[in-house]
């Protein structure tokens, strides 16, 4: 579904690549965990699927396509077997929940009826269907977070990418996203999602691959995921201070 | 659907941007207009090279007594002069570039001259004999002047041989360099409109850029993401094409036809439908303006 071979992303010659040498196939159906600390190269990965990016050197596949090698109209035909999911939800402020699910359906060009039939059951799926005619800021960010997760599965896209989908939510809220995350799962789409909440990924025990500096440093399947070096010494020095 | 989304995008984009859009249909019409009119003038001056060229005569002005050309020395011009200069005029030489001619009596001069300048004080105050008589005559080619004035001017009695085509030619060439500086205007007016309509779709593609950030994440084509913007800056060029057309039409309607045309009856004047003929340039031009502005900006500010 995804394969990177050797894939090499440098945006600033002068400092260390984003992502140095990462190989890596994704099957369809999986789900997997990017993990590593911010600056690892896992926001670098999603973007290079996407192809917002492209990568310095090696090769990018998405559903057996080389996405470099496609051709600028062709582009938008990849980002319609992508789902994908931000940290900043970034849902249309003036519409509301119908309203912004539906937009990404009308500028596909499908059809009212379709339309209609479509965002209620991916409403029901995300757990809003009594929500439709709420604004986003009457929404919590949990709820806001999960029209995003509807908008970008309503058109069935092969693969969903989550770039740290709930960084911005507490720890109950957030379970609800994941519980989101692996109904549409279990519904056959492959899901990518980038993370640091180290909790999500033990519970979880899914696959994992973690990402150092853009390098692979670990790939295993049911793994857990134990925050580098750096994080725990600031957890326990923060603990420390709440005891003292 | 599509069709119907995106017009419904381009309302939106407008409704949002409006004063932008209002001051690019401004901007368009005022072009647009001095390029009507530039058209108007040069419409206008084929339109009189045809009218006059047909008309216009060499006239030979004959002495009378206030006449002062050295030409002259002998005073007015006596009788067998004058017959003197009709033989030459219907002689064999002279037939080849003499189309015809008449004779007009210093009383009729009076009366033309009366005629012309009806608006003016002193033309109460000037009598027959003080305009010379003349021979009008008309060319065959009227370009052939040349020859007819040396068959002339060198006669005993000929004051002067004076070509009117002349007079016109200095006209025809104000009115050229009337039209070459409303050409001049609309060019750099132009070039704000188009200026004006690249900051507007940028304008526009920037309070947008959420919903266009979207559009790509979902994989929207180029035409649904781009066609808004564009729409909107033709939509807005093609409001000003309209309101110069009618402009350049008013302009020929009141101005030419219904105000010049009744003061000066004698020269033909082009009327408001052969106006129309500039309406689909102006239409032309401002399309070229939204297409060149929108391929500044598109490229560069709406990447999909």
């Amino acid at each position: 579904m995804i394969r990177f071979e050797d894939v090499t992303k440098v945006y600033d010659t002068t400092s260390r690549p984003a992502l140095d040498g990462v190989t890596t196939e994704i099957e369809r159906g999986e789900f997997v965990f990017l993990v590593g600390p911010s600056g690892s190269g896992k926001s670098t990965f999603i973007r290079l699927v996407q192809r917002e990016e492209k990568a310095s050197s090696g090769t990018v596949y998405v559903s057996g396509r080389d996405v470099a090698r496609l051709s600028s109209w062709r582009v938008p035909h990849l980002r319609r077997d992508l789902g994908v999911v931000f940290q900043d939800f970034r849902l249309l402020p003036n519409k509301n929940v119908f309203a912004n699910v539906a937009f990404a359906m009308q500028v596909l060009g499908k059809r009212r009826g379709l339309i209609n039939q479509a965002i209620p059951e991916v409403l029901k799926t995300v757990g809003l269907q009594d929500k439709a005619r709420r604004f986003p800021h009457e929404l919590s960010g949990g709820e806001q977070q999960r029209v995003a997760i509807a908008r970008a599965v309503v058109n069935s896209p092969a693969i969903l990418l989550a770039d740290e989908p709930t960084g911005n939510l507490d720890p109950e809220t957030s379970w609800g996203i994941m519980e989101v995350l692996d109904k549409i799962h279990q519904n056959g789409t492959t899901v990518v999602m980038a993370t640091h909440d180290h909790e999500i990924v033990n519970t979880m025990r899914r696959r994992v691959v973690e990402l150092h500096e853009g390098e692979v440093m670990r790939d295993e399947a049911e793994a857990g995921y134990q925050p580098a070096d750096a994080t725990a010494q600031l957890q326990s020095r923060l603990r420390k201070t709440e005891v003292n | 659907m599509r069709f119907a989304f995106i017009v419904s995008e381009t309302l939106s984009g407008i409704r949002r941007n409006l004063s932008m859009v209002i001051s690019v249909v401004l901007v368009t019409f005022i072009s647009l207009t001095f390029v009507g009119s530039a058209g108007l003038l040069q419409m206008q001056i084929n339109q009189m090279k045809g009218y006059w060229y047909d008309r216009v005569e060499v006239a030979i002005f004959l002495c009378n007594d206030t006449s002062t050309a050295a030409s002259c020395a002998g005073g007015a011009v006596t009788d067998s002069q004058r017959e003197a200069i009709e033989a030459q005029l219907d002689s064999q030489q002279a037939s080849a570039y003499v189309e015809s001619y008449e004779y007009e009596s210093q009383e009729q001069a009076l009366e033309l001259f009366q005629d012309q300048y009806s608006n003016l004080d002193m033309a109460e105050s000037v009598t027959a004999d003080q305009l010379p008589e003349s021979f009008r005559v008309s060319l065959v080619n009227p370009e052939q002047y040349e020859v007819v004035n040396e068959m002339f001017s060198g006669m005993p009695g000929v004051e002067v041989v004076s070509d009117q085509r002349e007079l016109l030619e200095s006209l025809f060439s104000l009115m050229n360099i009337a039209s070459v500086i409303a050409i001049a205007l609309a060019v750099i007016m132009l070039i704000t409109a188009i200026l004006l309509i690249a900051t507007t779709i940028r304008l526009s593609a920037f309070s947008r850029r959420r919903e266009t950030g979207i559009m790509r994440l979902v994989g929207a084509s180029k035409t649904m993401i781009q066609l808004p913007f564009l729409a909107e800056g033709v939509v807005a060029a093609m409001l000003g094409a309209a309101l110069a057309s009618l402009a350049t039409w008013a302009i020929a309607k009141f101005f030419i036809a219904d105000w010049l045309a009744t003061e000066y009856p004698q020269t033909g004047f082009i009327s408001s439908t052969e106006a129309l003929w500039l309406v689909p340039l102006l239409f032309a031009i401002a399309l070229i303006l939204a297409a060149v502005s929108s391929m500044l900006t598109l490229r560069r500010y709406l990447k999909v």
